[in-house]
Parts: structure tokens; C-alpha cells; sequence
């Protein structure tokens, strides 16, 4: 008979070997031999955790009780392995284009790296996994009481075994999940050593079974009879405990934090899939095919009252059979181990890089250099947290009594886990799902699993029996066991469908509902079309000097060597002779990815923003940007407006000179004509001047001759020059008007008689006097000159033979118009438009004028704000005076 | 179908055709048959609810023809997969590199 202290011996060597192997597995992998620890067969058995104690003792108790619906456990995986092709090739695929290191991280990068669910779905895998390592401590501590009860040393004590067991599996979990900081490197090691763990729990349980049907039952005949003659002999499953239980364990297959560490973080290669989708069902089959014939042996030979889920021990025991009792235990101690460290590394993970870390960031705030070593932070953390979450696994136990049977309790666990599920599968398929939805729709699917599931089945001290009974506040229809009043669900089957429906529901409704950040936005694209575009399109900005803080925060995260390894990388990569990288969006990015291996992608995103300041992608940044944009448009505006000013004022300028370069030339010209006029009248009076004092004897009528002739030229000068002072004063502005009131009739009464004084030629004026009693208010000398002007142009250079001049007024538009017209040939089209110009004169110098007349006119009549016009077609020479009347109205 | 007669109607012609070859043709059909297995899987394994319990006297189906149905569904399934894996695997060794990635990769 094995003692316990063979057992216990036997269980330390076991652990040794297990030691061994993984050692000599990492130093393989270290030393680049052993291609077969990558192979897709160590990743299929690797998987085999999902088979634990629990599968190992419980399926057969499960079996003893209900027939086959412990199978439903093993199928879902199956059918979650056969569709690799819709959900596991994404989720891979997922995992290792982002650096996944656990089911939160990859939960949080999905939802735009929120730790707020990070921190829920930790706090949900912790809930979760202590009633399940509870399990794994029930299962090792009953099977120690078997052998303890043929012992005859009595040293055993159920309680203390629990603790030690514990202690023990903590000690073990913390030494093998620890030993690295890289959550996301592959743990060759340990993979390894569970990979030799699923052998032997498989090796063991087979061989219990082949020396079931063989050894005692006589041959797969016999037992078929006995099978049928048993008391589960029929088929007899609830067809709700059945779908719910498949459905459970598919949901559960994926979304266990252990399940989530080998199938995606020790992923090596995505082809492995491809295997394990036939292999791992495979070895599912292996492990339940003896079961049901262990079970029914079990119930035929064991007395009545023995614990079904001990058969797989008590069975060979009864048949005196120790060694092989001793294979069945160390199948069943391995099943216990392998699940325990890869769930304590699993958890303490996320435990580590979603709520330590963070509280430890938030500590260090502000400055960009991380101080201390980050490394032996988060080792510590998850060593602790190893050792807190076997605390609570034990504290579960002692509280829950440890007489559950086992699948109830592994069945808790699968509920409990199972409510990240749409959260996952909507992440993973539909770009609308937002974090406000997932973090909803995962607290209402966690309230619930704890209500109608988890605290009822904690027992009274958790849950009273009059609220399981009559509802909180006596509100019936809030029954744990029988929400909405729907009573006589099995509790299992109705935690589910409540809490996973409601969960989806208040998901999609909610995701529907709120809007999502900018960052999730852009994960939520990567995840979902994972397929098409793995690179990552986020940026970081950032500056040189950065580089520094970077590269010192990095060494205390990844550890010296390979930090400055990637860095010297990226350098090279880059080009640059520095040994420091630029911080380009690229290389921030690929270290975001580098760190989040090791701390998660919350908490590296967090670091790295902590010293680069800021993701780029932010709803501020992007408004910012927008701002800046809005602000440059309007800028430019502003630049277009000026830049029209300013094409406008070079327009005028040019115009200025234009007029400027026109006004010299006017000038030029206009001296030249000044004295040409002047040396003509001057070269008369200084050559009769020069006759009369050289020329003797001049007779005196002669001498009267010349003289006056010398009188009429410098008259004429004197009027030359009277006529350009005037020009010149009414150009320059500076004349100032004598404004008074009178009537045209009497203007041009003056005008007339002034103009035909002295003369006797004779010029007819007609006037119409009625329609020239018209106020004025304006210069009326000035005025009357310009008349006088008209006039006595018409007298000198009309050539009628009897020369009439019509003068008529009128008001065209609100303007005094007055027309002057003679019956003469006119003025020849070429020269109408020189006429008001200096010095023009039409027609010779036959009246002897200087040719200023018309052209003081036009100034008069501008001064006066009225014009002076010709008028073509007249018949003869026709002029139009034009003045306002709105103007005098408007002085009156 | 019209794919599948065409293909066979010429079997080695230069001529490039507009419907793909035999080989990419059988893969594409593999897949979908690898992507159905999930569904035939769920409807073998629901249909032992159909059987009729212990509730009606007599009739009630002897758990080991139970056990033979599920297991040997079970192992179909296994089997459908393996076949379907190796299939997968040949044929892509023989396909050239680029359509090999169009195809498995996206």
C-alpha cells in the first residue's frame, strides 16, 4: 500500500522533472536548437490545459451522476476548434499583430487600450478563476485523503493539506511563471512541461481506463452489456443542460485567461492552428472515451455513498492495484499543477500590467524619466499577485465548504468567464462595438453571474436562505434562481441564458447608443479587418531629445541588453550614424508593441504618452489640428484680402504716374506753347522798337505806326499772360468763388452786351427770356465769363454771312443745360475733341487769341461743379453748358 | 458546376481561362467545406435531444448506443478535420507562393 510519504516523495520528484524539463526546454530555445519546441504538436498538448483536475476526476463524478452530459464539456472546445476558420485564426492572427499579453489587454486595445476595462475583465477573471483553482485544491486535497485514509500514520489533516497544497502550488506557480518578465515571449518552458503534463494525465487516465474495460470488466462486449445494465444505463440528458453546457464550454475555450496564454500568447505560429484544429479534439476524444465505462465500473464495484469523482483513484485501489492508483494520481496532480501555473501567470499578468502598474504610473506622475526598476516592479507584482489569488482560491474553499461537487464548480467558473464573450466576439467582428458598450454589457452579465450563481452557491452566510427563497425586499420576481418569475430553470442553464442575454443585449444597445473615441475608432478597424492591414496606422510624434528618456525607460522595462539591441535597430534602420533612433511614429509604435509585451498595451500606451506627450491621436489633438487649419485658413484669408489691397493700390499708383508722366508732358508741351506765344507778340514789339531808335527820320505817322503797334502786341501779352494767370489760378484750385444770386436772365443779359460791346459786327442773338428765369446760386462773374466767351466765339469765328447765335436754357435730369448755337460751318470733327484744350485754336490765327479761352471755361465750369460740352450735329458750332440744379437748390 | 465543366473541358490548354483552375477551384470548395464543418458539428451533436428519454417506458435509447453515436461523430469530425488539414496543406505546397497567400492568409 502507497504511503502518503511515497506520495508526497513521488509528487516532489515530479515537480523536479517538471523543472527539469522546462529548464533544459528554455535553455534549448535560448541556444536556437530544438525546432520540435515549436512544432504544432507541443502547441496541441499545450492547449491541453483546458483539460484540469476537474476534467481529470470530475468528468467520471459528472458521468456516475448524469450519464453523458459530462461530454457536452469536451465538445464545445471541439466545435470551437473545427471553426478555427471563423473565430480562433482572427483571434490569433489579432494577438500577435497588436503583442497581446492576456484577454484584458486584448479586451483594452480593442476598446482604444482602456484600462477601465482592463481593470473590469482582471476583476472578472479573478472572480472567476478562484472558484476553479478552489477546484484544483479540492481535487488534490481529496485525492491525498484517499491514500491518506489507507495510511495507518494518521498524520494527515484535511485542513493543513489544503494550505500546504496551496502554499506549494503558489511556490511552484511563482518559480515557473515569474522567471521571466515578457508576458509575450513564448515561455518555451513551460509550455514545454505542460505539454509533458497533458501526456502523462492522458498516458494515466487511459491506462485506468484500458484496465477498466480489459482488466476488469472483460473486453469492450461485457462492458458494453454492463454499460447498458447500469444505472445511467439510458440516455437520459436535459436537453436545456446539454445545449447551455456546449455552448458554455465553447464560450469558455476562448475566453479563459489560461486558454487566451496558450492558444494566443504562446501562439508561434498561426499554421498550428491548422493542426491543432484536428488534434486537440483528438485528444479531447482520448480523454472522455473511458470515461463513462470508469464510471459505471466505479458505481458496479465501490460501495454505495463513495465519491464518484474519486473513481478514477478508488477504482484502481479496489483492485489492489497501487501503482496504477499511483499513474491515476499523478494524472490528476499534473492536471491540478499545469492549470494552476498557467492561470497564476494568466492572471498575475493582468493583474500586474492592468492594476498595479497603472496605480504605480499614476504615483510617478509627471516627470518623463521612469526612476527605479520598472522590471523588478512588475516581477514583484505578479509574484504577489501569484500568491493573493491562491489565497483567494483557498479562502473559496474553506468558504464554500469544499462539498460542491467538482463540475459544479468548474461550471461556475465557465459562467463567470463567459460574460467577456460578446464584449470579444463583438470586438473582434463588428467596428460599431464601443468601450462604454463592453464595459456595460459586462458589469450587467457580472452583477448577474454573481447574484443568481456565484453567492448562492458561497451558502448562507453569502446569500439567506429567504432571499433564495422570497426575493431581496420580498420582490419575487428578483429571485436569484428564478428571475422575472420564471421558475423550475436549472440554476446553471438559467444563470446562463439570463446573464449572457442580458449582457449582449445591454452591449449592443449601448454600443449602438455612445460613440467612440478616435483611438478606438482606428483599433476597432485593426481588429475587425485585422486580415487586410496588420501595420499599425497610429502615430506618435515626437522629438529628438525624447530619445533619451525613451531609451532609459525602455532598458528598465526590457532590460538592458535588448533594449539597446532594438534601439541600435531602429538606428540602423533609420540610417542615422546617432545610436539613438529618431522618434518616428513608426519606431514609437513598434516600441509601444516592444513594451506592451511586457506590461500591456494600457500601461505601455500610458508610459510612452507619459514621455513623448501624448498620443497624436486624441479628440483634443484633432480639434486642435482643426483649429490650427481653421486658424490658417483664415490667415490666408487675410493674406488674400491684403494682397487684393495691395494689387488694387499698385493699379492706382500706376495710374498716378501715368498721370503724372501725362501732366509733365502737358506741362512740357504747354511751356513750349507758352513761349512760342510769348516770343511772337515780343518779336514784333522788339523789331519795331529797334526800327524806331536806329532808323533816323522816321516821318510821324510812321512813328504813331509803330508804336501802335508795339501798344497792340503787348497788349496782347498782357492779356496772353492775364489769361494764363487766371488758368493757372483756377488749375491750381486756389481760385476762390464770389457766390451770389441772380437769374440766368440777367447773366445773360450782361454776358451779351458785353461780348457784342465795341464791335461792329453784327451777330444776332436769339434768346427765348421765358424759359431763362431761372435762380442761380453760384459765381455769377465766372459764370458770366464763360458766357462772354461762347459768345464772342461765336462773333469771331462764325463765317454766316449773317451770323446768328441761339441761346436756349433747359432742365434735362435736374441739370441746367444751356446751349449755345451759331449757324456757322462748326468745328471739324478731328478737332472737337482739342478744342478745350490749351492753346487749340481751329481755324488760324484769325482772330489773334491765344487759344486759352476754352479751355478757362472748362475750368470755370468745373470749379462751378457743372461742365462745359460740344455738342456734334448741331448744324453749326453748338456748345452746352451744363450746371446743376440740385446744387443751388441744395445751397438754398 | 459551369466552373467545374469548364475546367474539365480543357484540361491543359495554354488558354487562360476566366474561371479558375481545377487546382485553386477544389481548394476554394475546400475551404468552404472546412468553414461548414462547425455547422454539421453543432447539428450532430443537437441531435441526440430528438431521442426519446427515460419518460416513455421502452423506448429509451441504451446509453452505449449513445456513447457510439457521440464518439463516432466525434471522430468523424476529428477525421473530416485531419483530411481537410492535410488536403489544405498539400495543396498549398503545390499552389505558387502568391495566390497561396491570397488565399490562406486573408
Amino acid at each position: 500500500m502507497a504511503t502518503l510519504n511515497i506520495l508526497i516523495l513521488v509528487c516532489l520528484g515530479y515537480v523536479v522533472l517538471l523543472f527539469g524539463v522546462a529548464f533544459a526546454a528554455d535553455r534549448m530555445a535560448a541556444a536556437g536548437r530544438g525546432r520540435w519546441l515549436r512544432s504544432p504538436v507541443i502547441y496541441t498538448l499545450s492547449l491541453s490545459i483546458y483539460c484540469t483536475a476537474w476534467t481529470f476526476y470530475g468528468a467520471v463524478g459528472n458521468a456516475a451522476r448524469s450519464g453523458l452530459e459530462f461530454v457536452t464539456i469536451y465538445l464545445g472546445p471541439t466545435l470551437v476548434m473545427v471553426s478555427w476558420w471563423w473565430g480562433l485564426r482572427k483571434l490569433v492572427r489579432v494577438g500577435r499583430s497588436q503583442r497581446v499579453t492576456s484577454i484584458a489587454d486584448l479586451l483594452s486595445s480593442r476598446y482604444g487600450k482602456s484600462n477601465t476595462l482592463a481593470v473590469c475583465v482582471t476583476i472578472l477573471a479573478v472572480l472567476g478563476g478562484t472558484p476553479y483553482i478552489a477546484l484544483q485544491l479540492q481535487s488534490i486535497t481529496l485525492s491525498f485523503s484517499i491514500f491518506a485514509e489507507a495510511d495507518t500514520s494518521g498524520l494527515y489533516r484535511e485542513g493543513s493539506s489544503v494550505f500546504w497544497v496551496a502554499a506549494g502550488l503558489a511556490m511552484f506557480a511563482i518559480l515557473f511563471g515569474t522567471r521571466n518578465l515578457d508576458a509575450n515571449e513564448r515561455h518555451h518552458g513551460v509550455v514545454t512541461a505542460i505539454a509533458l503534463e497533458s501526456v502523462v494525465k492522458l498516458f494515466a487516465l487511459l491506462a485506468v481506463g484500458i484496465f477498466v474495460v480489459w482488466g476488469v470488466a472483460g473486453g469492450m462486449g461485457p462492458m458494453m452489456d454492463r454499460i447498458d445494465a447500469s444505472e445511467i444505463g439510458q440516455w437520459n440528458v436535459d436537453a436545456g443542460r446539454w445545449t447551455t453546457f456546449i455552448f458554455l464550454s465553447a464560450a469558455a475555450f476562448v475566453c479563459l485567461p489560461r486558454m487566451f496564454q496558450v492558444m494566443i500568447v504562446e501562439n508561434d505560429d498561426e499554421g498550428h492552428l491548422r493542426t491543432a484544429a484536428w488534434a486537440f479534439p483528438l485528444y479531447l476524444l482520448l480523454m472522455s472515451l473511458f470515461v463513462v465505462p470508469i464510471a459505471v465500473v466505479g458505481l458496479d464495484l465501490l460501495p454505495e455513498g463513495s465519491n464518484p469523482d474519486l473513481f478514477v483513484l478508488t477504482v484502481p485501489l479496489s483492485q489492489g492495484n497501487d501503482w496504477l492508483a499511483m499513474l491515476s494520481f499523478i494524472g490528476g496532480f499534473s492536471s491540478a499543477t499545469s492549470m494552476v501555473i498557467v492561470t497564476a501567470m494568466a492572471l498575475s499578468t493582468m493583474v500586474s500590467n492592468h492594476v498595479v502598474m497603472p496605480i504605480w504610473l499614476s504615483t510617478q506622475e509627471g516627470s518623463g524619466s521612469i526612476s527605479g526598476d520598472v522590471r523588478n516592479i512588475v516581477l514583484m507584482a505578479r509574484r504577489v499577485s501569484i500568491a493573493v489569488i491562491m489565497a483567494l482560491g483557498y479562502f473559496y474553499y474553506s468558504l464554500s465548504g469544499g462539498g460542491t461537487a467538482l463540475s459544479s464548480i468548474g461550471l461556475i467558473a465557465f459562467a463567470g468567464i463567459s460574460q467577456i464573450l460578446p464584449a470579444l466576439v463583438g470586438g473582434l467582428f463588428w467596428r460599431g462595438a464601443t468601450r462604454t458598450g463592453a464595459l456595460v454589457g459586462l458589469s450587467v452579465g457580472f452583477v448577474l453571474w454573481i447574484y443568481t450563481l456565484l453567492l448562492p452557491g458561497m451558502g448562507a452566510a453569502w446569500m439567506p436562505a429567504s432571499i433564495l427563497e422570497s426575493g431581496p425586499f420580498g420582490l419575487g420576481w428578483l429571485r436569484p434562481q428564478a428571475l422575472f418569475g420564471i421558475e423550475g430553470i436549472d440554476p446553471m442553464v438559467h444563470t446562463v441564458m439570463w446573464s449572457l442575454s442580458l449582457n449582449t443585449v445591454a452591449f449592443c444597445v449601448t454600443s449602438l447608443l455612445s460613440f467612440p473615441s478616435p483611438l478606438e475608432r482606428l483599433q476597432g478597424a485593426q481588429f475587425v479587418n485585422v486580415f487586410d492591414h496588420s501595420a499599425a496606422p497610429r502615430g506618435w510624434t515626437g522629438s529628438v531629445a525624447q530619445s533619451e528618456d525613451l531609451m532609459i525607460m525602455t532598458q528598465r522595462i526590457l532590460g538592458a541588453g535588448p533594449a539597446q539591441e532594438f534601439f541600435q535597430a531602429e538606428a540602423e534602420q533609420q540610417g542615422g550614424r546617432s545610436r539613438l533612433p529618431e522618434p518616428t511614429p513608426g519606431f514609437l509604435n513598434r516600441l509601444e508593441r516592444e513594451l506592451s509585451g511586457s506590461v500591456g498595451a494600457a500601461t505601455a500606451h500610458a508610459m510612452i504618452g507619459q514621455i513623448v506627450g501624448g498620443s497624436s491621436v486624441s479628440v483634443e489633438d484633432l480639434l486642435a489640428v482643426a483649429d490650427e487649419s481653421a486658424q490658417l485658413l483664415e490667415y490666408s484669408s487675410q493674406l488674400e484680402v491684403k494682397s487684393a489691397e495691395l494689387s488694387r493700390t499698385a493699379r492706382k499708383l500706376r495710374e498716378a504716374n501715368t498721370k503724372l508722366t501725362q501732366v509733365s508732358e502737358q506741362k512740357d508741351s504747354f511751356l513750349s506753347q507758352v513761349s512760342h506765344e510769348l516770343r511772337t507778340p515780343m518779336t514784333s514789339i522788339r523789331a519795331f522798337s529797334e526800327i524806331m531808335r536806329d532808323t533816323r527820320g522816321l516821318s510821324g505817322t510812321e512813328q504813331t505806326r509803330y508804336a501802335a503797334i508795339i501798344h497792340d502786341e503787348a497788349l496782347r501779352l498782357t492779356r496772353l499772360l492775364d489769361d494764363l494767370l487766371d488758368l493757372s489760378v483756377l488749375e491750381s484750385g486756389q481760385v476762390s468763388l464770389n457766390v451770389g444770386d441772380d437769374s440766368l436772365r440777367s447773366v445773360l443779359d450782361r454776358a451779351v452786351s458785353s461780348a457784342l460791346a465795341g464791335t461792329d459786327e453784327k451777330l444776332a442773338v436769339r434768346r427765348s427770356r421765358a424759359s431763362e428765369r431761372i435762380p442761380l446760386h453760384t459765381d455769377l462773374d465766372r459764370l458770366g465769363q464763360v458766357f462772354i466767351n461762347l459768345i464772342s466765339n461765336a462773333r469771331k469765328y462764325c463765317e454766316s454771312p449773317e451770323p446768328v447765335l441761339t441761346i436756349s436754357a433747359h432742365d434735362v435730369g435736374g441739370r441746367l443745360v444751356i446751349d449755345f448755337t451759331d449757324n456757322g460751318s462748326g468745328i471739324p470733327p478731328e478737332a472737337q475733341s482739342m478744342v478745350f484744350e490749351k492753346f487749340a485754336r481751329v481755324g488760324g490765327d484769325k482772330a489773334g487769341g491765344a487759344g486759352l479761352g476754352l479751355a478757362i471755361c472748362r475750368e470755370i465750369m468745373q470749379r462751378l461743379g457743372g461742365e462745359i460740352s460740344y455738342l456734334p450735329g448741331q448744324g453749326g458750332a453748338a456748345f452746352r453748358v451744363s450746371l446743376p440744379l440740385a446744387y443751388q437748390q441744395a445751397a438754398q | 458546376m459551369t466552373a467545374e465543366e469548364n475546367s474539365e473541358a480543357k484540361p491543359s490548354g495554354p488558354r487562360p481561362s476566366v474561371f479558375l483552375e481545377r487546382q485553386s477551384y477544389r481548394r476554394r470548395r475546400l475551404t468552404d467545406a472546412a468553414r461548414l464543418l462547425p455547422f454539421l458539428g453543432a447539428a450532430l451533436f443537437a441531435l441526440p435531444l430528438l431521442w426519446p428519454g427515460q419518460s416513455i417506458e421502452g423506448q429509451a435509447v441504451p446509453l452505449s448506443s449513445a456513447m457510439f453515436y457521440i464518439f463516432a461523430c466525434w471522430g468523424g469530425l476529428i477525421l473530416v478535420g485531419l483530411i481537410f488539414g492535410v488536403a489544405a496543406r498539400r495543396l498549398r505546397t503545390r499552389e505558387d507562393p502568391e495566390t497561396d497567400t491570397d488565399q490562406w492568409q486573408r
